[in-house]
């Protein structure tokens, strides 16, 4: 298991105000932050992002929009600072919301430039987003998977064509002569991952062999795992693990309430992060008509956002760190300990083979931020590259 | 009563009642709602013949299929298929922008226009928000400015059926397809609506919190000859909140064309 440390450069001096509010996204106002700490709180976490290399783990990055919870706008311009402070980690961009982006062969010159810049070292995530990034991109909710998979064969095929232009002319996108320059190291295209969280995502990647991530939540982890390994069986190929990550909240320390204690306070990022305006939630055409139904009859569902083993969601608001960490959405404690949380987990979801490790969520001092880092790199990470399919998962 | 009719490789479910001079009911982008009353009202002095427009209720939504142009050639499909003469082109909100699109291009089997609170221009400025967000406001708020009575507008999900449940999901996300962007109008209407060449009767509830102040006005103003009748203790769906006053001023108009 690869480890990927990340953080979304969170504002959180604004977190009270939005609280408050009702809503740290899309409609807080701007004037709650204040452009001069977040340039120093920018740089701060790029410090902790550069870390990684020398403390032997990967990178990624992920951005959203018109929030208080996240600072990166862009990630490719994150990981542009990040590649040149790093030799060694690879540099997942997790991702590009491409059905919101309304130019997908500038998605893939930047991806393409970031491959050259990096010497090879990055991974690309082609993602869907969340429903409230809708609002800031004002992008339309309904058919956007269908945008989502056009943006998505463009790009590749931009990435991989060394003999263009070629043209393109299709539903929503339309050019004449895509002809990229640089064009990536890795060839035809970096490896390509997705999100998700749901059976469907499960089986649309393992249809084109894509890397699956899901966060947080063991619960609707596995459902989707097991989705695609089933189809990629069917498909005639075997899916390892290499193919599945989750993303997890982890503090370790050299004492397990030093590990707990540093957990605890990344997680206040899950108890923030998801309070928007209830109209932002759940704009019409981003969840089918099956879950909008559901959602019709019983009321706004009580948030998705964290869901224990069964799939039910929990109060992300006032959970506990002991009850995060019943839902697998947190990993806490001593290196040993955490170790063995994280191979319990592996074995549980049949081998996965990439780690999220989900390290600053605003609130933590840059120096237990970087110790968490160095601790994980140090004591952890080596382990979980041992990590091997678990025999459970193997006889299936 | 409804039917299914097969148009342009659409299947549209069309509600119909009454007897007299045909009219054509685009309905809301809420959907048609026909439990409200307000075809019986229509229905005294008209055979009302109101479609689900494509993806609303049980009318099918092909996957080539996407704009309010296709709506507005389909439905003038429809009028061919089904040879209306002289009939009435009604539509509210989301159906007044169909009616409207449908008015600009041919009106040859229509005798007169009704548009109610129609959405589908742009009046105001860039800053100005001529059509309110209906998406990025509470539910409570959009029934607040959308009623006069609020109480009349809500709905109690939970006693519905799954399948009615669903229709609705279904309705939502196809007005999203067809008026998100740009936000439930088209930029080049307005600049067309010289050519609607027949009588014009622009319709609105005194309480309609939906549309800017002078949206009607600019309606009037585009439109030739255009008259403009406003319904008391009505907000943005006068057919629904007052459907007899409503079908009244219907057919004062209609009872005079030719």
């Amino acid at each position: 298991m690869r480890t990927w440390y990340f953080s979304e450069m969170a504002y959180h001096p604004a977190w009270e105000k939005g609280l408050a509010r009702g809503s740290l996204r899309v409609n807080f106002p701007s004037e709650n932050i204040d452009p001069e700490v977040a340039g120093k709180l920018l740089n701060r976490y790029l410090d902790e992002f550069a870390l990684c290399d020398e403390a032997g783990i990967d990178i990624m990055v992920n951005e959203h929009h018109s929030t208080a919870t996240c600072m990166t706008v862009s990630v490719p311009m994150a990981l542009a600072v990040i590649a040149r402070e790093t030799k060694k980690s690879r540099l997942l961009s997790l991702g590009n919301p491409i059905a919101n982006r309304p130019d997908p062969v500038r998605v893939a010159e930047e991806m393409a430039w970031l491959d050259c810049l990096s010497g090879g070292r990055l991974e690309m995530g082609l993602v869907k987003g969340a429903p409230y990034e809708i609002a800031p991109a004002n992008s339309n909710p309904a058919r956007l998977m269908r945008r989502y998979w056009e943006a998505h064969d463009l790009i590749l095929k931009a990435l991989s064509t060394t003999t263009g232009p070629f043209n393109w002319e299709g539903e929503y996108y339309h050019y004449r002569n895509v002809n990229i320059w640089p064009r990536p190291i890795q060839q035809p295209t970096p490896p390509v991952w997705m999100t998700g969280m749901s059976v469907d995502t499960g089986t649309m990647a393992a249809e084109r062999g894509h890397v699956v991530g899901t966060l947080l939540s063991g619960g609707t982890a596995k459902p989707m795992y097991d989705a695609y390994r089933k189809r990629a069986r069917e498909l005639g190929w075997e899916a390892g693990p290499d193919r599945f990550a989750y993303a997890a909240i982890i503090g370790v320390g050299h004492t397990t309430d030093e590990g707990l204690r540093r957990a605890d306070i990344i997680a206040d990022y899950v108890r923030t992060a998801p309070v928007v305006a209830e109209p932002f939630t759940n704009p019409p055409g981003y969840n089918s008509i099956a879950a909008n139904t559901m959602i019709l009859k019983g009321g706004p569902r009580a948030n998705r956002f964290v869901t224990d083993r069964n799939g039910e969601p929990i109060n992300h608001r006032t959970a506990s760190v002991q009850q995060f960490m019943d839902t697998e959405t947190v990993f806490a404690g001593t290196p040993d300990e955490v170790f063995e949380q994280i191979k319990t987990f592996n074995a549980r979801m049949g081998g996965v083979g990439h780690l999220l490790f989900f390290g600053q969520g605003g609130l933590l001092t840059h120096q237990d931020a970087m110790e968490n880092i160095r601790l994980f790199g140090k004591d952890v990470a080596p382990r979980l590259l041992e990590l091997n399919v678990p025999a459970r998962a193997a006889a299936e | 009563m409804s039917r299914s009719i097969a148009v342009a490789g659409v299947t549209l479910e069309v509600e119909e009642a009454g007897q007299g001079r045909d009219l054509l009911f685009l309905h809301p982008g809420e959907g048609s709602q026909p439990a409200r009353g307000w075809i019986e009202a229509l229905a005294r002095d008209h055979h009302v013949i109101a479609p689900h427009h494509p993806g609303f209720g049980n009318s099918s939504l092909p996957d080539w299929f996407g704009t309010a142009d296709d709506i507005a050639y389909l439905y003038l499909d429809l009028a061919r298929q089904l040879d209306l003469q002289r009939a009435v082109l009604a539509g509210a909100d989301f159906g007044g922008w169909i009616a409207a699109e449908m008015a600009v291009r041919n009106t040859s089997r229509f005798a007169g226009l009704v548009l109610s609170a129609p959405l589908g221009i742009k009046v105001g400025g860039v800053l100005d928000r001529d059509i309110a967000d209906m998406h990025g406001i509470p539910r409570a708020d959009f029934l607040r400015l959308a009623w006069a009575d609020p109480a009349k507008g809500e709905v109690d999900y939970a006693s519905l059926p799954d399948t009615e449940l669903a229709a609705i999901a279904r309705g939502r996300e196809s007005l999203a397809l067809f008026g998100w962007k740009p936000y439930m109008h088209n930029p080049r209407l307005k600049r067309w609506l010289h050519r609607i060449d027949i009588p014009t009767q622009l319709i609105w509830g005194d309480s309609d919190g939906i549309v800017s102040s002078g949206y009607s006005e600019a309606w009037r103003a585009e439109i030739p000859g255009a008259a403009l009748t406003i319904i008391p203790q009505a907000g943005h769906y006068p057919h629904w909140e007052n459907p007899e006053e409503f079908a009244d001023a219907v057919t004062d108009f209609t009872s005079k064309l030719r």
